[in-house]
């Protein structure tokens, strides 16, 4: 192909710009270089997301930095065991005053449980229901069991945050927050 | 004068189909790593962290290349 018919207009019919209509001879349309233009464009466009992609790793490598900055959780008392019923549940606020709200469920008599109360899928407050063994997420039917945090139907996929305990003088105590990905 | 293109421009316009069927191939890599990676930071497992990034920095510098050698074609 030589350089003189690269040059040229390439009528959509095929047929040679002297056979075009006029107004396609006043105002020719190089189609098969739009094409690729177009496709040119598109791939600096993608260039673009793959680059956005790519600013999102790194913005969670920022957010883990400051994650790790932040205070380690401490021991605090939640709760006298005799405040909570058997079957019943508090919400409290662990490791700060602002932090995201957790889920203290009392299974049995010597048993219990928390867990952040934020649903793993959209952060819906999930509901327990100790009688059926079962943390209920009301916004899109998630379901989680009790005893593990870990999701049983609906859209979660992650266990909720774990917040593990221990039985002091008759105190629960809340001593740290355990995240799982299974 | 202008320089003429080692490629014709039909065979430009395949390595544009060829090269922007690799692109698209790689952005969805790089989806799935996304994905994969904020589910691991939300769980707390931020051992993958590091190594994710530097993948799709990679494929960041595939996408860049590929283009640049695009354009390259033009001169």
């Amino acid at each position: 192909m030589d350089e003189e018919f690269e040059q040229l207009t390439v009528p959509p019919d095929g047929r040679s710009p002297a056979e075009q209509p006029r107004w396609r001879q006043d105002f020719p349309i190089d189609w098969p270089q739009d094409e690729y233009l177009s496709r040119r464009e598109f791939i600096k466009f993608l260039l673009l997301t793959s680059a956005a992609f790519s600013a999102g790793q790194l913005w969670f490598l920022v957010a883990n930095f400051l994650r790790q900055r932040e205070a380690a959780a401490t021991a605090q008392v939640i709760a006298r065991v005799d405040d909570v019923p058997v079957g019943g549940s508090l919400i409290f606020k662990y490791p700060a005053e602002d932090s995201p709200a957790r889920l203290l469920v009392r299974v049995d008599e010597n048993n219990f449980v928390a867990y952040e109360q934020q649903c793993t899928h959209l952060t819906c407050p999930v509901i327990p229901h100790v009688d059926v063994g079962e943390l209920h997420c009301p916004c899109h039917e998630g379901v989680f069991d009790l005893l593990t945090g870990r999701p049983l139907a609906g859209p979660p996929r992650r266990p909720l945050a774990l917040v593990t305990l221990e039985i002091r003088e008759g105190n629960v105590v809340a001593t740290g927050i355990e995240k799982r990905t299974v | 004068m202008k320089r003429k293109s080692r490629f014709a421009r039909s065979q430009r316009m395949t390595i544009a189909s060829g090269i922007l069927f690799i692109v698209v191939i790689i952005i969805i890599l790089q989806l799935w790593l996304f994905t994969a990676t904020m589910n691991a930071y939300l769980g707390g497992d931020t051992a993958i962290l590091w190594p994710a990034a530097i993948a799709s920095l990679v494929c960041l510098g595939l996408n860049g290349g590929l283009l640049w050698y695009l354009y390259g074609l033009e001169k």
